[in-house]
């Protein structure tokens, strides 16, 4: 309508329009200058807020990732203390062991050694004794009497000869009694050899343990020291821990699932079947109860053993306090998994009868037959009732890993959210000084007409005064 | 300090437990006039269909309509059932033996007073309260009153279903059809006036949607 109007200017429209867009060019060519400083300073006081908030964010990002190197660092130097503190008493074990009987074991070397040598110096061999009848033998040979000589000789060789029997007699005894003592060192030798090889291996486990521990030192000091390489080889086993901690939880929950639909029946029998809290059966919320107070049952005897450290009050009782609390737990974690098992057969009996009342109402005479063999199922599920309790104590030690690691994964989640929202902020800020621009250049486009005008008026006063100057020039001698 | 956030605990406990019903109060009438009293076998069907449907904190009763149905002796059985998932199975049982006691021992009545029965699970589910009150009516919906007996009144059906069930064709009405649509209407009209819904159910394997 108002187009129209202004279309009605003059007779003829074309006109009209064409009038109307000298004007507006006009108009435009005229404003430009403040036009260009609106946009200008629209766009860069943007970029600038853009660019500020990029930095911002960028700073947070660095002290997230600072605070993230922070936890990671303290939570790497925790574990290998923990490490450490393992090994050292792994070490003082085997050390205490053997020490203990080092006495005794010095006491039976010592024996077996002095046994040893008293039946080694029993064992020397006595050498034959010399013979005496051959320079007698020699002297009657040589003397000049007729045959005297040789029943002398007779007679030496028969003496030589008995004394001979009789030495070899005495040797073979001597030699049977050596070897009897001999042989009676066997034992000894195995003794210091068994024991030696005792010695060998423990001092073998102190110097492997010992290894281990200063591999443990060694990653102890870089994470100390603050090392690039320690924080990612913390970062990645962190991440690692988190997902299986994660996949061991939720095996974890599928239990406590399986633990909830063997007594969220029965609790029906207990606190009513009908009975609602918000849109929640009380039945449900019962049996969800006693899971969840059983999980908080095994938490706090995995923290009283110091298998977890969730909780440091319970790791800074004295141990006294610490076995009192191991007891109770255990005591109630017992009692409520015999409760389960309980409950875990009533199930089995409401079952029964539910089915039989069904039967009965569907006047299906087959239902009411009682299976030969449901008393295995009534067992595996009164087992199945008392282990899950035990079982799921056991979910302590991933839930600790997991709210440790998920502290950095969180970290590393901030950051990169926080990296990627200061990268966007920068674009966007630099997207917009682009887009002042070319703003002032679509800005210009209708006005090319004008600007060109504009130059070429530019270009014809700057061009007068160097004719002139060259004019001079060519004046001056 | 310790009662007082006990007091607090409870109170908002207490303020969290729904105090909107969820059970359901189910009044059987099945009609035992004349020729009728043949289909009562059927009726137990039902019963038993419905025995198993119901919940614990459920209400249900089975009446009989015979000459005069507003009275509480017409009623064959009835029962709450227990909270508890065990004793609930039990009354069924029990329910279930009266029913079938019925059943063995039913006579044919010489009129059929439905309104009278309808008044009776009104006022019976009325003093019940639940959640959801369903009245199912096992008849041919022909109603045909002793004299004396005054049943033209209206009825107050607000929060009630009203489900006819094997509404049997008589042999007038094989004769002329709109007797049948005409009684059928006439009782649509009727609960609906009195602010009911209402339902007919003829196949008597398709009662799934029933309760």
């Amino acid at each position: 309508m108002f187009m129209t109007s202004l279309l009605t200017i003059t007779p003829w429209p074309v006109l009209s329009a064409a009038i109307l867009l000298v004007l507006l060019i006009a108009a435009l060519y005229l404003a430009r200058h403040t036009a260009h400083q609106a946009i200008h300073a629209v766009t860069s006081a943007l970029a600038r807020g853009f660019r500020l908030a990029s930095h911002s964010v960028a700073h947070a990002e660095e002290r997230l990732a600072a605070r993230n190197r922070e936890v990671l660092l303290a939570a790497g130097r925790d574990a290998k203390e923990r490490m450490v503190e393992r090994e050292f008493a792994r070490i003082a074990d085997t050390t205490r062991k053997d020490l203990s009987s080092y006495p005794d074991m010095h006491r039976r070397l010592s024996e077996a050694i002095i046994r040893i040598e008293e039946d080694q110096e029993k064992a020397v061999e006595v050498p034959p004794e010399a013979p005496g009848w051959a320079k007698a033998v020699e002297v009657i040979a040589k003397l000049d009497a007729r045959n005297a000589g040789a029943e002398i000789l007779a007679d030496i060789h028969k003496s030589m000869v008995k004394a001979h029997a009789e030495a070899m007699v005495d040797y073979r005894k001597a030699s049977g009694e050596r070897h009897g003592l001999l042989r009676k060192m066997m034992p000894d030798w195995r003794l210091i050899q068994e024991t030696l090889g005792r010695v060998n291996k423990s001092v073998a486990s102190v110097i492997e343990r010992s290894l281990v521990i200063d591999r443990h030192m060694q990653d102890y000091e870089t994470i100390v020291h603050g090392e690039d390489r320690a924080l990612s080889v913390l970062s990645s086993s962190s991440l690692v821990h988190f997902f299986v901690s994660m996949l061991v939880l939720g095996v974890a929950t599928a239990g406590a699932a399986v633990n909830f639909t063997l007594i969220a029946r029965p609790m029906a029998e207990m606190v009513g079947g009908t009975n609602f809290i918000g849109v929640f059966r009380t039945a449900d919320i019962a049996a969800l109860v006693i899971i969840m107070v059983e999980i908080s049952m095994g938490l706090f005897l995995m923290e009283s053993l110091r298998i977890t450290r969730l909780f440091p009050v319970i790791g800074a009782l004295s141990d006294k306090m610490r076995v009192r609390m191991i007891g109770i737990t255990f005591a109630i974690l017992l009692l409520m998994a015999s409760i389960e098992a309980g409950l875990a057969y009533m199930r089995e009996v409401l079952l029964q009868d539910e089915l039989a009342t069904n039967a009965l109402l569907r006047s299906d005479s087959t239902g009411a037959l009682v299976n030969a063999h449901l008393w295995i199922t009534t067992m595996a599920q009164m087992g199945m009732g008392f282990i899950l309790p035990f079982a799921l104590v056991f979910a302590a030690i991933p839930l600790e890993t997991f709210v440790h690691s998920l502290r950095t994964v969180l970290g590393l989640m901030g950051i990169g959210v926080l990296r990627a929202l200061a990268l966007i902020l920068r674009v966007l800020g630099n997207g917009l000084r682009h887009l002042g621009t070319l703003a002032e250049r679509i800005y210009d486009l209708p006005l090319f007409v004008p600007l060109w005008i504009e130059a070429r008026l530019a270009a014809a006063h700057a061009l007068p005064p160097a004719i002139e100057d060259e004019s001079l020039q060519e004046v001056r001698p | 300090m310790n009662w007082r956030l006990f007091v607090g605990a409870a109170l908002l406990l207490s303020a969290c437990s729904s105090t909107v019903p969820h059970n359901t109060g189910v009044y059987l009438l099945v009609d035992t006039s004349g020729s009728y009293n043949r289909q009562v076998s059927k009726a137990e069907q039902i019963i038993l269909f419905a025995l198993s449907r119901l919940q614990p904190l459920d209400s249900f009763a089975v009446a009989r309509i015979d000459t005069a149905s507003f009275s509480e002796k017409n009623i064959i059985a009835k029962a709450t059932f227990d909270d508890r998932p065990s004793t609930a199975n039990q009354q069924k049982r029990a329910f279930a033996s009266r029913v079938q006691k019925f059943v063995d021992e039913s006579k044919a009545a010489s009129y059929t007073d439905i309104t009278g029965g309808l008044l009776q699970a009104i006022e019976f589910l009325n003093e019940k309260k639940p959640g959801r009150k369903e009245i199912l009516i096992f008849s041919d919906m022909k109603e045909e009153l002793d004299k004396g007996y005054v049943r033209n009144m209206p009825l107050d059906f607000k929060g009630f279903e009203v489900v006819a069930l094997n509404v049997t064709k008589l042999r007038s009405d094989n004769f002329d059809p709109r007797e049948y649509l005409s009684r059928l209407e006439a009782w649509r009209v009727k609960v609906e006036k009195g602010g009911g819904r209402w339902r007919v159910v003829n196949d008597l394997d398709r009662l799934d949607g029933l309760l």
